[in-house]
């Protein structure tokens, strides 16, 4: 039974449509994060649930109530902006102690609970200052401590990292889930960082244009993207259009070479797919020749390296496509640039897409990478 | 929250403000169109009135002559002191935006008692010509609307670079104000000049008491005998001040807003 | 001036002006002068701001902030005996908003002893400019105000007359604080406004000064630098009683 419910949401911003209908739910006490590029609607999928704008039609239930018409004061909805959201005039603890306050508890116990939640997100020494007097990381923390304090039903975060730099951030997110699991509360999570939502969500909801594409698992987003959208969003992927030849076999011929797939099993001769591969998955060799490919293998050439630490990758210009190789650093120097080479496909571990099925749309603006 | 449409209370607010603001132009307008004769609407007897009376031109010319005056005299005094200031001696602009407050929170009253009692023993080609002593209080007053709209101009633009660019041009100081840094602090320097047509032509204060016959006071004068023309001068007053606003408005366009305030109670 | 406020009409040093000037009736006047800023500048403080935050707030149609901005800028700046005129035209004796009423509404506001002449006509004629400037000098402190603050505080509960109690109105106070010292000084060291509706009516300070000045009655210069040094006292007292206002009210700036 889901603890949180959105259903069917739609709304529309004079022409743009920012939701275009979205289905998500989330049981109680599960991280799910709403990942998607840039202007695809998160936030405003999110603003939505705290109450802070209206569906044009749809509805939000929580916990078998339908909460889309109340206002936002009433929801007991814990809200981590994306910065600036401090209050400019109270200390760390006035801010922490704010919601609380409202909802008129004794002084006594509002003190308590200040100090235990500053404690948990590791600020308790820094509960006189005022918040310009904090770093953007602590504020985040203090955000994340007052959001925490009126224990919301659902904890609400709208890409609180992205003004943060890159190693706090890591920290920061590696803290938020801590915090998440250790409450057990109800999360969701808004980011156009892949790898921020892979790494810490139970549930992944991957968005594109006002749409939910696919939601799963982090392994499953990963492993088993179900549109070419996912595939191309999370993570990197290469992708070859190909004809499916003969699917007892499972073989599919791309460019003018046949290729041997597992995932091109059972389907039928003739249908247009893309065959997905992982950077990883390419295994490279020099080509003496050059021009002769051998079994489940692609020609073509080096045409540039990019060095991303223990892998390097490698960009190699086909006959056909463009594909992109992730090699260990310590292989690279037998694949220099210009070198020939041949690239195995390997028959587990692709991935089929029906082109049939395909959204007619635009490439995607991929805003993770 | 995000609304789609407008508060309920602001547009109680916004009804307020424009009953407020609105209902005394109006009624002047209306005022000034009663005629002389019935006391009723409408006649435009007020206006041509005005417009034979040789003393409004006079007055009206006085009151613009001396704007051009104090803004020809602001601007040579000024923007070469406040361009040295920013150039070479930096340290001394807080001193100097320190001055400039001084006639913002003197009472025109209080300046106006201060510059006559100094002034007393100056010759009277200049203690007793508007030329002469008016424009040297309007000046006065005027400096910190002239200071802070060219201070804020010249801190926009890269003084240092253009002023050594033009010299390693060949260019002396005075082509490098007048052909460099001039056409680049224009849109501050035309700021200043129209809040202070504005301060200029509705300054009654200092006029008065010293006894000039600028604009403000012959108003004063008029209504004594004939309200409507009054009206009619007042509308005509706050056309100028409005005209003043609006240019200011529009040669500031697309850059950071101008100061807008330079009244003269 | 100062020098002078200390001199008697032979040019000898005398602090008999100083006590004079906290004699009657002089002493009411400053109070009235003070009385008419404190009025003018506190429901200004107050009407502009409401204006200001009207125009500002989402919702409201971009133009319109235009407009009222530069209309602000126009009306803050048309005072003195036009705006004088214009309000003797509006509601003086014969004036048509007096004659509407009066017709119109059956309300004869001079039969029940309002007067545009008097101490509530000065002050609504000095509303004219003081809540423009209010409107011009609070905007960018209101534009200050992030969105998030009001989203936040919704969220955790608070209704928006507590956002404004806690957050809202501390985070403006210095701002409304400085501008309420603007309008204060902007409206006691007016004069052309007061003179041209009021003259013989209403005795401000500034117009005393005037009077003793120009000398229509009698002419004591001493004595009118005396007033206008009385005038520096209290707008310096003003300063001392702001600042550390503003200071404590800006405590969580620095
Ligand atoms: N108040 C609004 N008025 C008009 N259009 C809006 C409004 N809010 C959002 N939009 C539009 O709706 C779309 C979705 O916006 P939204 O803010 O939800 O995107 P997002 O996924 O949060 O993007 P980002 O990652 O950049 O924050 C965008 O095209 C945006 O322009
Ligand atoms: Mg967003």
């Amino acid at each position: 039974m889901a603890y949180l419910e959105l259903h069917e949401l739609r709304r529309a911003f004079g022409p743009v449509v920012a939701l275009d209908g979205i289905q998500i739910e989330l049981a109680a006490g599960e991280f799910l994060s709403l990942l998607g590029p840039s202007g695809c609607g998160k936030t405003t999928a999110l603003r939505l649930v705290a109450g802070f704008d209206r569906p044009d039609s749809g509805s939000i239930v929580i916990d078998g109530k339908d909460i889309t018409r109340l206002s936002p004061n009433r929801r007991d909805m814990g809200m981590v902006f994306q910065a600036y959201s401090l209050f400019p005039n109270l200390t760390t603890e006035q801010n922490v102690e704010f919601g609380l306050r409202i909802r008129k508890h004794k002084r006594g116990a509002r003190r308590k609970r200040v100090a235990e939640l500053l404690e948990l997100v590791g600020l308790g020494h820094a509960g006189k200052r005022f918040p310009h007097q904090l770093s953007g990381g602590m504020q985040q923390r203090v955000a994340l401590a007052r959001a925490l304090a009126i224990e919301p039903r659902v904890l609400l975060l709208d890409e609180p990292l992205s003004a943060l730099d890159a190693k706090v951030r890591v920290q920061l997110r590696e803290e938020i889930r801590r915090i998440q699991t250790q409450l057990g509360i109800t999360t969701l999570y808004v980011t156009h960082d892949q790898e921020e939502a892979l790494s810490v969500s139970d549930h992944v909801a991957v968005m594109w244009s006002g749409r939910i594409e696919q939601v799963g698992t982090p392994s499953e987003m990963y492993g088993a993207p179900a549109t070419p959208f996912v595939a191309e969003f999370i993570g990197t992927m290469n992708r070859l259009q190909a004809v499916v030849v003969d699917g007892d076999r499972g073989e599919v011929e791309h460019a003018g070479t046949l290729l041997t797939v597992d995932a091109a099993r059972g389907r039928s001769r003739g249908e247009k797919v893309l065959v997905l591969v992982r950077p990883e998955l390419l295994e490279l060799e020099p080509s003496t020749n050059g021009s002769t490919a051998g079994d489940n293998t692609l020609g073509g050439e080096v045409v540039t390296h990019t060095f991303l630490g223990s892998v390097t990758r490698l960009k190699i210009q086909g006959r056909e496509a463009e594909l992109i190789a992730d090699v260990p650093t310590a292989r690279v120097d037998s694949l220099p640039v210009g070198q020939p080479i041949v690239a195995h496909v390997p028959t587990a571990g692709t991935r089929l897409l029906s082109l049939n099925e395909e959204p007619a749309s635009d490439e995607p603006d991929q805003d993770g990478r | 929250m995000r609304r789609r449409w407008i508060a309920p209370s602001a547009v109680v607010w916004l009804v307020v403000a424009a009953a407020f603001f609105l209902i005394p132009l109006i009624a002047t307008l209306l005022f000034s169109l009663r005629s002389i004769q019935t006391n009723k609407c409408c006649s435009g007897a007020a206006y041509s009135l005005i417009v034979h009376d040789h003393q409004f031109w006079s007055t009206i010319r006085l009151s613009f002559q001396l704007a051009l005056e104090t803004i020809a005299i602001s601007l040579l005094l000024f923007v070469p002191t406040v361009y040295w200031v920013h150039l070479k001696l930096p340290r001394l602009r807080p001193v100097l935006s320190l001055m400039a407050l001084v006639p913002f929170v003197v009472p025109p009253i209080v300046l106006v008692v201060g510059l006559l009692n100094l002034y007393k023993g100056a010759p009277s080609w200049f203690y007793d010509k508007p030329y002469g002593f008016l424009a040297t209080a309007y000046v006065i007053l005027a400096f910190p609307y002239m200071f802070f709209a060219l201070d804020a101009g010249f801190r926009s633009i890269d003084l240092h670079t253009l002023t050594e660019a033009s010299q390693s041009l060949g260019a002396g100081w005075g082509t490098t104000l007048t052909r460099v840094i001039l056409p680049n602090i224009r849109v501050a320097a035309l700021g200043g000049s129209f809040l202070t047509l504005a301060i200029v032509m509705g300054e009654f204060t200092i006029a008065s008491l010293s006894a000039f016959k600028t604009f403000p006071p012959y108003i004063q004068v008029v209504n004594e005998s004939q309200p409507y023309e009054a009206a009619a001068l007042s509308l005509l007053s706050f056309l100028i001040v409005w005209a003043a606003m609006l240019a200011l408005v529009l040669v500031g366009r697309g850059r950071p807003r101008p100061a807008q305030v330079a009244a003269t109670r | 001036m100062i020098v002078g406020a200390f001199k008697n009409a032979h040019g000898g040093a005398t602090l008999h002006h100083m006590h004079q000037i906290v004699q009657q009736p002089y002493r009411d006047q400053y109070w009235l002068t003070i009385k008419v800023s404190l009025i003018t500048a506190g429901v200004g403080s107050f009407l502009g701001l409401c204006i200001a935050y009207a125009m500002i707030r989402e919702g409201t149609p971009r133009f319109l902030r235009t407009i009222l901005t530069t209309f602000s800028g126009v009306a803050a700046n048309f005072a003195g005996i036009p705006l004088a005129f214009a309000f003797i035209a509006t509601l003086g004796t014969i004036g048509i908003a007096t004659t509407f009423i009066k017709d119109h509404l059956g309300y004869d506001l001079y039969a029940h002893g309002f007067t545009i002449f008097g101490q509530t006509g000065v002050e609504l004629t000095y509303l004219y400019f003081q809540i423009p400037l209010m409107i011009l000098v609070i905007a960018p402190a209101i534009d200050g105000l992030r969105a998030e603050w009001r989203e936040a505080a919704s969220n955790l509960g608070a209704t928006s007359w507590q956002f404004w109690r806690y957050v809202g109105i501390p985070v403006l106070l210095p701002s409304i604080l400085g501008a309420f010292i603007l309008l204060f000084g902007n409206s006691f060291s007016a004069y052309a406004t007061a003179y041209g509706l009021a003259g013989n009516s209403v005795f401000l300070i500034p117009i005393t000064i005037g009077f003793y000045y120009s000398g229509n009655v009698v002419s004591d210069p001493h004595f009118a630098q005396a007033l206008a040094f009385g005038m520096f006292v209290v707008l310096a007292v003003m300063m001392l009683l702001y600042v550390p206002l503003q200071r404590r009210s800006a405590r969580w700036m620095r």
